[in-house]
């Protein structure tokens, strides 16, 4: 095992990793821990002096730590502050006939470039929004696509909670951005 | 029938798993008749698209660097480790 390898591999790759942890996680210490952890494990592993792609090996590395983290957090949710009725606090949304209480508006998107940019400007802000929790469960469905399917076996809570989860999360958001944006 | 509310909660799920052929007629039948829960669906397809969007912008984003403490702390966590 050789550091001086290692050296070279963080200031090759390091901020790769980094981004590609930020991408998902949508939190900075967050994805330096992930990175710091890929490291090790790395280096910890007898096949790392064999690696002809570190790129590629590395990023798997990291895409198990980003799951374990995520999986760390809605456990977290499951165990904190998952509602188990699934109509609680969906009043808003409905009046008691299962009407839109406040139909959808229709959305004009974004054409240009800049307007694209300020969508995603809104949108973020609109993700910082919800519950810390929520947003966790939604980064991890709707972001980290590759890995749904695994990430939803893994899963213990039961999935009914997470579809609940996860709807409560896009309502709370698509209101936020029919606010925020269309309102602007 | 579906109501809005229902058909908003199938809609949502869909993005989450394959619905049954029973809830895909029944949702498909309430979106004929609601221009509403349309535009609900057309959200939710545009918020998937925007937040993949985000997600590669940020990894593809070269000025986004890890700050160098952290480099310089895991460098160190590796060579605590060495040997």
């Amino acid at each position: 095992m050789t550091s001086p390898n290692m050296h070279d591999w963080l200031n090759q790759h390091g901020d790769y990793l980094y981004r590609f942890a930020l991408a998902r996680l949508r939190d900075p210490h967050l994805a330096e821990d992930v990175v710091q952890e890929t490291f090790l494990a790395a280096i910890k592993s007898p096949s790392f002096a064999e690696q002809s792609a570190p790129r590629t090996w590395l990023t798997g590395i990291l895409k198990h730590k980003i799951i374990d983290v995520m999986r760390k957090n809605v456990r977290e949710i499951a165990a904190s502050d998952l509602m188990t009725d699934e109509d609680a606090n969906m009043d808003e949304f409905f009046d008691e006939k299962g009407h839109w209480a406040e139909p959808p508006l229709a959305w004009n998107m974004p054409e240009d470039a800049l307007e694209q940019k300020q969508f995603l400007g809104v949108l973020q802000n609109c993700m910082e929004k919800l519950p810390a929790k929520a947003a966790q469960l939604f980064l991890m469905r709707d972001v980290h696509e590759t890995d749904n399917d695994e990430i939803c076996k893994e899963l213990n809570i039961s999935t009914t909670n997470a579809w609940v989860m996860l709807y409560r999360a896009r309502m709370g958001l698509r209101k936020c951005l029919e606010i925020n944006w269309l309102g602007a | 029938m579906l109501d809005c509310k229902q058909a908003s909660q199938l809609i949502s799920q869909s993005l989450d798993r394959s619905l049954t052929l029973r809830e895909r007629l029944s949702l498909k039948l309430h979106l004929l008749i609601c221009e509403f829960c349309k535009r609900f669906s057309q959200h939710m397809q545009t918020i998937r698209v925007a937040l993949k969007q985000m997600t590669s912008s940020i990894e593809s984003n070269d000025s986004i660097e890890m700050p160098s403490a952290a480099k310089s702390r895991i460098l160190q966590s590796i060579e605590s480790i060495k040997d």
